[in-house]
Formats: structure tokens, sequence, C-alpha cells
């Protein structure tokens, strides 16, 4: 293989691994901007969403219900989770709203183990397995559909911010809480919502990635870590930079995985990829706080 | 408002009735593991060693949480990285006494001494942004830091880890029996508890409270608000990097799994369980969760199902406290304490 088919192959793979990072830097970005929360039980919604249509297929379901249904189902914890916790908080400050969604994070990944055991699950491809050739590079078709489900869930939660009532009221709770209250939304039905549509764009993530990396209970941490740097680094709040955030770190790791050791004669190894890329965007952030797309915000006096 | 965590001042003579007693109770739970014959058995066939080194690990861990109590309580930021800098002071210790013959203090000074630096260059840029800046930064050191701990295997030793850590000692006075080891850990939880205590009441403490009640009005008063946070931040890390020492010199081995965000998160459940603006809620917190653990472990190994609930429960116990205690364990105490005030006398300072 050449080096720009290989180039190729890392650029997929980093690609598609990425978007699904920023799926749930998506997901931390909608609940962001209508409640103020970080949300760090995110990944775990990736991970219920993928062991949930295994458990559905293992049930004896058709593989597009077992994903349809997953993610509806994971769409219900994520109401279930913004009724249980933070409903419940109306009063508290934002780190102990966001202390108390480590906690539901902690329920759901030992509810999974309990549930399904501690080894990893992997759902069948949604379309064969024959590699799609661009060049000498084969291409994994799972990741096509990672991208494009992805890419279809940006669109559509742009849309729906952009073009309805429903959406647009959100986003008014975002930038005046009371004032939004007083033109009659529904405060509570919007941070629900929220909620709701996070948990969906994450679980759709996981079902499509799950073919491709398979999915064992644990795997929600790193998707919610990862995540959560990713909609930061694209600047807090902005979605479309969440999901380049996404995309850079996703690029990072593949491209440090596949290239550092030949770049380093071997002195570092290729099980530092995450490490490198986490280091790189800690240092974005350092340079530039408000991240890559995000404005600087006045402090108010 | 009132500050939280001030020591009590006139009117509460009410309560050294309780004060006295909550001394007696904390010195016999102390004690009785100690004074145990190695013979007993408690339910479960729970020998005395077994309580020792609980024991050891609940003082372990209330160091840590003191320190993050601090960061939480006083200076209202969030570490979800403290096992790094528990896993920094382990390392540093193991490898330097083991590599390079470093006697065990020296090493624990040198494992200080990198902590502190990780933490200034980690706390001094992202300590004056507002918001989730530190809690990412540390998560994202914590999970670099995790991963070195696994690659650098010349040096750490890998998955496998590092054996054959010296006992803690200077020259030929070495702890290496339990009882010795547990009157230390005890003695290094006093010392804290004591530390806290003056800092808390310090100038850098008032400072710190008037911090966590209004940070604008603070800075406002000539307060430098991002060098007391900073302060605060490095001292918190370098007890949990001291405690990170003391562990690896009780077990003689270790490995990168305690290191992990599972435990950086059990630490912040530690502290919230406990009370964060307090000194002994974090001991508290750290007491309940490591003997939860253990129960939980121990019952496992008859019930296997059992000790897979550990994470659902930590969860549970994080969302509950949040939800209906809001200020720890500890303000439980301060409830019955008030209760009791109003029985005796209704004091005239209450509005």
């Amino acid at each position: 293989m050449s080096l720009t088919d290989q180039l190729v192959q890392y650029l997929v793979t980093g690609v598609s691994i990425g978007v699904v990072y920023g799926l749930v830097g998506l997901g931390f970005t909608i609940i962001y901007n209508a409640t103020g929360i970080i949300n760090f039980a995110q990944g775990e919604f990736v991970m219920l969403g993928g062991m949930g249509a295994v458990a559905l297929m293992e049930l004896g379901l058709p593989l597009g219900l077992a994903a349809a249904l997953a993610v509806v189902a994971v769409t219900i914890v994520g109401l279930a989770v913004e009724r249980l916790t933070i409903r419940p908080l109306p009063a508290a400050s934002i780190m102990t709203l966001i202390i108390a969604t480590i906690g539901v994070s902690l329920v759901l990944k030992g509810g999974a183990k309990l549930l399904w055991g501690p080894e990893a699950v992997i759902l069948p491809p949604f379309s064969g397995t024959q590699p799609v050739r661009i060049g000498a590079a084969g291409i994994d078709p799972q990741r096509l559909w990672v991208m494009a489900v992805a890419a279809v869930s940006v669109i559509g939660v742009q849309s729906f911010f952009k073009y309805t009532l429903t959406g647009k009221a959100i986003q008014a709770c975002a930038i005046n809480r009371s004032a939004a209250q007083l033109v009659g939304i529904n405060i509570n039905r919007m941070v629900s919502l929220s909620f709701a549509l996070s948990a969906a764009v994450a679980a759709l993530g996981g079902v499509v990635l799950t073919p491709v990396t398979m999915m064992r209970y644990s795997q929600g941490t790193t998707f919610t870590l990862t995540g959560f740097l990713a909609a930061v680094v694209g600047g807090l709040g902005n979605s479309i930079g969440a999901v380049v955030g996404g995309i850079m770190l996703g690029l990072l790791e593949s491209l440090a995985g596949g290239f550092i050791v030949p770049l380093t004669g071997g002195v570092v190894s290729s099980g530092y990829n995450k490490a490198i890329a986490l280091a790189v965007a800690l240092l974005v952030l350092w340079l530039r706080p408000q991240g890559l797309l995000g404005r600087q915000k006045k402090e108010a006096l | 408002m009132k500050p939280t965590g001030c020591p009590p001042r006139q009117g509460e003579r009410g309560s050294i009735v309780l004060r006295t007693l909550g001394w007696l109770v904390l010195a016999a739970a102390v004690v009785t593991p100690l004074l145990l014959p190695e013979s007993y058995r408690l339910p479960g066939g729970v020998g005395k060693n077994y309580l020792l080194t609980i024991g050891i690990f609940i003082g372990i861990h209330a160091i840590i949480a003191i320190g993050l109590g601090l960061l939480m309580g006083y200076a209202g930021q969030v570490s979800l990285g403290h096992a790094a800098f528990y896993g920094l002071g382990a390392y540093t210790t193991a490898i330097l006494t083991i590599k390079a013959g470093a006697p065990p203090l020296a090493a624990m000074v040198a494992g200080i001494v990198l902590t502190a630096v990780v933490a200034v260059l980690l706390g001094a840029p992202t300590l004056r942004l507002h918001g989730h800046y530190l809690a990412m930064f540390t998560l994202g050191l914590g999970m670099i830091v995790q991963i070195i701990f696994n690659q650098a295997r010349g040096l750490t030793g890998g998955f496998g880890g590092l054996m054959g850590i010296p006992p803690l000692g200077i020259g030929r006075w070495q702890l290496d029996t339990k009882p010795e080891f547990y009157l230390a850990v005890i003695a290094a939880v006093a010392v804290t508890v004591l530390l806290a205590n003056n800092l808390v009441r310090s100038r850098i403490g008032r400072a710190l409270r008037a911090l966590h009640e209004s940070e604008l009005a603070t800075a406002l008063s000539g307060v430098d608000v991002a060098r007391y946070k900073l302060l605060v931040f490095v001292i918190s890390a370098v007890l949990a990097s001291v405690a990170g020492s003391i562990y690896a010199h009780f077990m003689r081995f270790i490995s990168p799994d305690p290191f992990g965000f599972a435990f950086s998160v059990e630490l912040v459940i530690m502290v919230v369980a406990g009370g964060a603006a307090s000194i002994w809620g974090p001991v508290a917190g750290a007491a309940l969760l490591t003997i939860l653990g253990e129960v939980l472990a121990k019952t496992g190994e008859q019930i296997p199902w059992v000790a897979d609930l550990d994470v659902v429960l930590f969860g549970a116990v994080l969302v509950a406290v949040v939800v209906f205690l809001p200020r720890g364990l500890v303000s439980l105490a301060d409830r019955l304490r008030r209760h009791r005030r109003r029985e005796t006398a209704p004091s005239p300072a209450e509005t």
C-alpha cells in the first residue's frame, strides 16, 4: 500500500470515530444550551444504544427494528434521567447538578454490567463486509454508515433548532430563561426535550458504531470524556463546533496511531495515540479557552 | 448567608456533650482494631489484620478526600483527576525507590515536588477561567497519566506494574508490621486534619469562604482570587500525592488500575457524601465508601453478582445525597446539634 492509500485509510478511520465523538459533543451542547449543565452521563447513552441494540437482536428482532427500538429506549432513559435528577433540584448550583449526572452515569454503567455482563458485544454490519475500494485502500462499509448517519443527525438537529418553533423555544431558554418563561415557553418541557434529543443522538452514534468497534459496558466513560473535550474544543455551546472538535480528535487519534511509530523511530509507541490527541486538545484550550469556534464571553459585573 | 465550615462559636455549649461523644466514638473506632487479639474473628471470618488493612485504606482515602474537600467546598471547583495525582505520588515513590535505590522519604518528597509542578502548570491557566475548565483539564490529565502508566513499560512496568517497593522508614527504623503502619497512617490523617483546620481558619480560609459566597465581591475587595484558588488546588494535589506514596509503601506493589477515572469519581463521591465544606465530612465519606466497597467485595466472594453492584450503588449514593442531603453526612450532625440547642435554650443568635 502506498503512503496516500494508508493516509486515506487513517483519514476514514479517524473521521468515522470522530463523528461519534462529535455526536456526543453535540449531545453535550444541546443540554448545555438549554440548562447550563454538563451532562456526564452523555457517553453512557452511546454505550446503552449499542448494547441495547445487541440485546434486542438476541431477543429475535431483526437488525433494523432492534436498532430503532434501542434508540427509542435510550431516549426514554434520557427523559427519565432529567425527571429523576435534574427536575427535583431547581435551586441547586451547576456544580451540584454536574455531580448528580456523574452519579447517574455510574448507575447506568453499573446497571449495564449487571444486565448484560462484562463482555464486549457486537452487532452485524448493516450492509455486509465487502470493503469499498478507494485506490488501493479498502474502506469498511460500516464506517460509511457511521459517517452518513452522523451527517444526517447533525443536519437534522441544526434544522430543528433553526426552522421549528420548538427548536427556537429551546434556544430562547438558553438566551434568557425568565424572558422565555414570560413569553409562555414551558421551561421544564424544553429541558426534558433537550435531554431526550441528546440521548437519541448519542444512542444513534452507539448503534452505528457497534458493528465496527464492538461495545462494552465500561466504554461510555471514554465517550463522555472525549465527547466533552470535543464540545469544548469546538467552543462549548456551538453545535457545529462540537462536531468539528470531534472529527479533529478522531483524526488526531487515528493519525497519531498510524504515524507516531515511524515518525519517532519507534521511541513513542502507537499506544500513545489517545494521549497525544488529548494533549493537543488541551493545548488548544490552553491557548484559546473559548475553543476553536467559540466567542469570548465577557464576565458580567 | 451563613458561612459553612466555621468553627463553633459562643452559644454552642449545649453541643459539648455531643462533641465529646463524637470524639469518644472516633477514638474507640480507631483503637479497637489494634486491641483485638490475633485470633479474634468477626462474622464472615474477618480478622484483625483485615480490619487494620481497611483502616489503613480509610486513612489513605481520607487524606486525599480532605484535600479534595478543600478544593470543592472552599474553592468551589471540582477536580475529576485526583486519582492521577495519587498515581503520580505512588509511581514516583515506586520508581525512585526500586530503580534508583532512593530512601522512601526522599522519594515521597520528589513525588510532592513533581505533583506540585504539574498542579501549578495545570491550575495557573485554568483557575483564572470560569466554569468547567479545571474539571476538564484534570479529567484530561487523568486520562493522559493513565495512558502513560500503561504504556511507558520501561519505567512503570505497564499493565503488570512494579513490584518490590521497600517499606516506609528511615534507616533501621522500618514500618514493616501492620499495626505500626496503621498507627503511622492514623498519625498522617491527624496531621492532615490539623493542617486543613488551620488553613480554613487562616486568612486564606476566610478569603476562600468569601470566594465561595461571591467571587466578584471578593475580587473587588482586593483579594487575589486566582492565587488563593491555585494555592488550594496545589495543596489538595500534594495531599493526594502523599497518600499515593503511602499506598505504594503499604502495598509494596502498584499497577495502573487504582489510579484511573473510576477512582477520581469515587473520591468526588466521598467528598460529596460526607459534606464538602467541612474537614470531617470527607473523612466520614472516605470511611463510608471504603467500608461499603469492602463489604460488597467480601460478599461478592460468596455471591458473585453482589460484587458487580458497587458501581450502581456508588452512583445511587451520589444521586441520593445530592437530592436529599445536599450538604452531606456531616449536616446530619449539625441538624442534631441545632435540634438539641433549641431544646435546651432557644439561642438568641438564631433568626
